[in-house]
């Protein structure tokens, strides 16, 4: 039981919630989840080195489940502290609003840990089941974020669809739904049609999450309609799980399985390319952010698809720092929009004046998804370029080269908005003592991650 | 530290590691800048920190060991170990005055903007001193990534230092001049990474003088090119610079046009040379070409501007365009004459700006028209003007003119055709130079309320001028220095020009 104390606690909390919710009593929610979330961090944190098995095998804990679990817990933390302001969620709903957002954090724990298709099924679904009832709450409904929770509904259903269609193909192959199995039988057909239509239907699923082309479509109507915090989640802890799934499921593949690699090369490059294309007209913040993560799924998918153990650690150093320079954008996002609007380029004007240490963090953070040295975005860049090179991969990586210049254009919009532009009326924002350490942290951990990968980039070789 | 390394670097001997404090002093001072208030003690901390560095390097000048043939000062500790990334510094004769030149700019970048700035102070010098870290660390970096983060980091204090203080085209140029480079940026990312994966490190030395496959070394020349033309800028590739140099402030075009234009030719010395000789040598005679269309093209269209800076700003592509034709002259007098070229150029042309930007505090105005006739009006300044000006277009006795004798010598050597159109284009340089001379001096005869030179400007321009003559009149203590790091890089290569 010791062993999975951080799914127990998340668990824990959202069972607090759920009780929260039936009474009437509203009073200091936020702060009590804030103290549970840190708790729950430090319990994941100290849980790292945890290993065994449960659940006859279906279930396991190694190095590389307890470090997603680690991040996954650091950045739903993270996603808690955020959500500070109390205008974005009708004040009614506002604990189950946090229950639904520990529940989906404890499908995404149950993720990683997963090691056989029907507990990853289930494990999936009960993070993206609670992510469909929280999408349309929202203060001030209108029918554009009904049309977002309708989407992600329905898209995410289909999603799923398809992905348990390709695991009943693995079923077939193998007649065993443990991954372990699978890892034994499959690479064999990697070269035939069967084995590389079982994994890429599969992967769809991923693929949903990770918003990578061609599932990608919801990404930006979601990101739009959702509340700002709701957007923030969507957009980061999800796709920590997703990746790692991607991870486990990209190893049963192996080298030979070159139509499988070629098609996620190409996978990749229109991910990317299309993602900055389009996101380089975007004048809603939100929606800019959401190309920005197409592209950069097809950023991450350059260190899987090197099928090495450089690759994975690579990918798992992009998706760490990803988590951390998105959460900074959305974060002044949601400082800036006291109403729980959404955010469009011209709001930024003038915010170096009225806020610097907010155009800061946004700047540091803008440039981080450009991947201008030395924030963390630059660092796993040049991973994931080092890990796909040294394969063989030369054309992704300049693809993805060409891709870094065309997407520095509207991040840099950002930081042009905010500092190169006068605003008409330029009252400053007040930021409070947790807004501003907030924004240190970021700060923090973008150039951090930048400047000194060696231990975590270490520990994540360790863990794939 | 690999044995390999040994055979390059001369380990720091001096009880404090010199590279990294001239390195991380300005950022030092740029972060205790944020804490700061009041604009008076934000301005005077700024130049402090700025100052002192230039005794340090006069210091590091003081104990450069001018005969030794390796990397000096090295610094190594180890930053990314599984990937076989280091921390590596060290200097030769290529860099020890280009680190000089930018230490002796910066808290003349500094001065120039006491006045002239007037708003966000605190965001321009933290600019500066930034910008100042990531060219000492460009000049000094021995390890290919350590070199890309500093190349890449000074992208966004420059990007700021435009956006934000620039002229009313400022959003234009400061984008243009972002992706433009970040566009060569990447491809250098890619050949570094290509470099990487033969010879499995980042060292920049243990790169150098291996024998690389043929197309290989085509590849990675061209990426590496593709990088540093755009930041020299080459011919084609220059369309970025007057956009960014016009609407800069005075402080942002004297760091422009006196080092960052340098790191592209550093770049082509120190990478594209030695890395690859074969792809260098096959490649010579477009890159003179260019060149050569570089320096005629600056030279017509300097001769049509009417901006001040505009011309100051087309004059660079032509005078950068002599340090590419002596590197890829490939003769050891090409290459002394396109250091030569580099230092002078850094120094003439930042003075030029400083000039302008004098003028430009007094008239608001960078129209040569506006500004003409300022002989009676300002003695002082038109005194400097004018030194630097026939300094510009290599008036015997003046530094540039030391820089492109040599260049000339070394590229008659190897092509003649070359040399007599760079001898036109030298031609074209006097005669738009003293066309702004003249007109700037004799232009209009008009009574106007300007007051000449104040003592804070004339400390910032009399260290470049006495440089103009120094250089000018006994450049051999310069040649020297530079000398035995030439003739090494020479004899290393000769197996490759035959």
């Amino acid at each position: 039981m010791i062993m999975i104390l951080p799914e127990l606690s998340m668990l824990l909390f959202s069972i607090v919630f759920l009780f929260l919710s039936l009474g009437r009593k509203k009073d200091g929610i936020v702060l009590l989840a804030k103290s549970l979330s840190i708790i729950i961090f430090g319990i994941s944190l100290a849980g790292v080195f945890a290993s065994g098995e449960l659940f006859s095998g279906a279930y396991r804990l190694d190095l590389f489940s307890q470090v997603f679990k680690a991040i996954i817990a650091y950045g739903f933390c993270l996603v808690i502290f955020i959500l500070d302001r109390q205008n974005e969620v009708e004040e009614a709903y506002f604990p189950e609003y946090i229950m639904f957002l520990g529940f989906s954090t404890l499908g995404l724990m149950m993720l990683v840990s997963s090691v056989e298709l029907i507990s990853i099924v289930i494990a999936l679904e009960v993070s993206s089941y609670s992510l469909y009832v929280i999408v349309p709450l929202r203060k001030g409904q209108t029918n554009i974020q009904l049309e977002a929770s309708v989407k992600y509904l329905f898209f995410g259903a289909i999603s799923t669809g398809i992905m348990l269609f390709g695991m009943s193909y693995m079923y077939g192959i193998v007649k065993s739904t443990f991954l372990n199995d699978i890892l034994k039988v499959l690479p064999g057909f990697m070269g035939q049609p069967i084995g590389v239509f079982a994994l890429i239907l599969t992967l769809t699923g991923f693929f949903f999450k990770l918003s990578l082309f061609p599932m990608h479509f919801w990404a930006p109507d979601i990101y739009e309609g959702a509340s700002n915090t709701t957007t923030t989640f969507i957009a980061t802890v999800p796709k920590i799980g997703a990746a790692a799934l991607l991870i486990r499921i990209t190893m049963l593949a192996n080298a030979s399985g070159v139509q499988f690699i070629n098609l996620l090369i190409v996978l990749a490059a229109i991910s990317m390319t299309f993602g900055n294309l389009v996101g380089l007209v975007q004048k809603d913040v939100k929606r800019l952010l959401a190309y920005s993560g197409i592209a950069h799924a097809g950023y991450l998918l350059m260190g899987v698809l090197a099928l090495s153990k450089d690759g994975y650690a690579s990918a798992i150093y992009y998706i760490t720092v990803y988590l951390f320079m998105n959460l900074a954008c959305f974060y002044v996002l949601v400082v800036l929009s006291k109403d729980g609007r959404n955010i469009v380029l011209d709001d930024l004007v003038g915010l170096s004046k009225r806020a610097p240490l907010l155009a800061f963090t946004l700047a540091v953070g803008a440039f981080s998804l450009a991947g201008i040295p030395p924030t963390g975005g630059f660092t796993g860049k040049l991973f994931l370029f080092m890990s796909a090179f040294r394969e063989g991969h030369l054309t992704i990586v300049i693809i993805a080269a060409v891709n870094t210049a065309i997407s520095i254009f509207y991040y840099l919009n950002l930081v042009r908005m905010s500092y190169s532009k006068e605003a008409e009326s330029a009252e400053p924002i007040q930021l409070t003592f947790n807004e501003k350490a907030l924004c240190y942290i970021f700060i923090f951990l973008v150039l951090y991650m930048g400047v000194m990968p060696f231990g975590l980039l270490d520990i994540f070789r360790m863990a794939v | 530290m690999t044995t390999a390394l040994h055979k390059y670097l001369i380990m720091n001997t001096l009880s404090f590691p010199i590279l990294s404090v001239a390195i991380f002093l300005p950022l030092a001072g740029a972060i205790l800048l944020l804490f700061m208030r009041g604009e008076r003690s934000i301005k005077v901390t700024a130049l402090i920190t700025a100052i002192i560095n230039f005794p340090l390097s006069l210091f590091l000048f003081s104990r450069f060991d001018v005969g030794a043939d390796r990397f000096q000062f090295g610094e190594f500790i180890p930053w990314v170990p599984s990937y076989n990334i280091n921390y590596i510094l060290g200097i030769d004769g290529i860099t020890i005055f280009l680190i000089l030149l930018t230490t002796l700019l910066a808290p003349l970048c500094i001065l120039c903007s006491w006045t002239a700035i007037e708003r966000r102070v605190k965001e321009f010098m933290f600019c500066l001193l930034i910008m100042e870290t990531a060219m000492i660390g460009v000049f000094c970096a021995l390890d290919f990534i350590l070199f890309y983060v500093f190349w890449e980091a000074m992208l966004i204090p420059m990007y700021l230092l435009i956006a934000i203080w620039g002229g009313p085209r400022k959003d234009y140029a400061s984008i243009k001049f972002f992706i433009y480079t970040l566009f060569g940026s990447v491809f250098l990312l890619v050949a570094i990474i290509a470099v990487y994966l033969v010879t499995n490190t980042f060292s920049i030395p243990d790169a150098m003088f291996r024998d690389y496959d043929f197309t290989f070394q085509i590849w990675v020349f061209l990426a590496f090119a593709i990088a540093f033309a755009i930041k020299v800028p080459m011919f084609p590739f220059h369309t970025w610079l007057p956009a960014a140099h016009t609407e800069a402030p005075t402080a942002g075009s004297v760091f422009l046009a006196s080092v960052l234009l340098k790191m592209g030719t550093y770049g082509f010395l120190r990478f594209c040379l030695p890395v690859t000789p074969k792809a260098s040598v096959f490649f010579a005679p477009y890159m003179i070409a260019l060149s050569v269309i570089g320096i005629i093209y600056g030279g017509f269209v300097c001769l049509s501007q009417t901006d001040m800076k505009k011309l100051i700003a087309y004059s660079s592509v032509a005078h950068m365009g002599f340090a590419t034709l002596g590197i890829f002259s490939l003769t050891l007098f090409g290459w002394e004459g396109a250091l030569l070229q580099m230092l002078n150029h850094g120094v003439t042309t930042g003075a030029l700006f400083l000039c302008v930007g004098v003028v430009y505090e007094r008239t608001h105005s960078r129209e040569i028209y506006d500004n003409a006739g300022l002989g009676k009006i300002m003695p002082v300044y038109v005194g400097f003007f004018g030194l630097f000006s026939i300094s510009s277009f290599a008036f015997p006795g003046t530094n540039n003119f030391v820089g492109e004798l040599y260049v000339l010598i070394g590229i008659f050597s190897q092509n003649k055709l070359a040399g007599f159109f760079s001898i036109v284009g030298a031609l074209l340089a006097a005669a738009y130079m003293l066309r702004l001379l003249k007109q700037i001096v004799w232009g209009r005869e008009d009574k106007r309320a300007i007051s000449d030179m104040n003592a804070r400007e004339v400390i910032y321009l009399l260290p470049l001028a006495l440089f103009v003559i120094w250089m000018g009149l006994f450049p051999r203590p310069f040649v020297q220095v530079i000398e035995k790091t030439l003739m090494n890089l020479h004899s290393q290569m000769n197996i490759f020009f035959r």
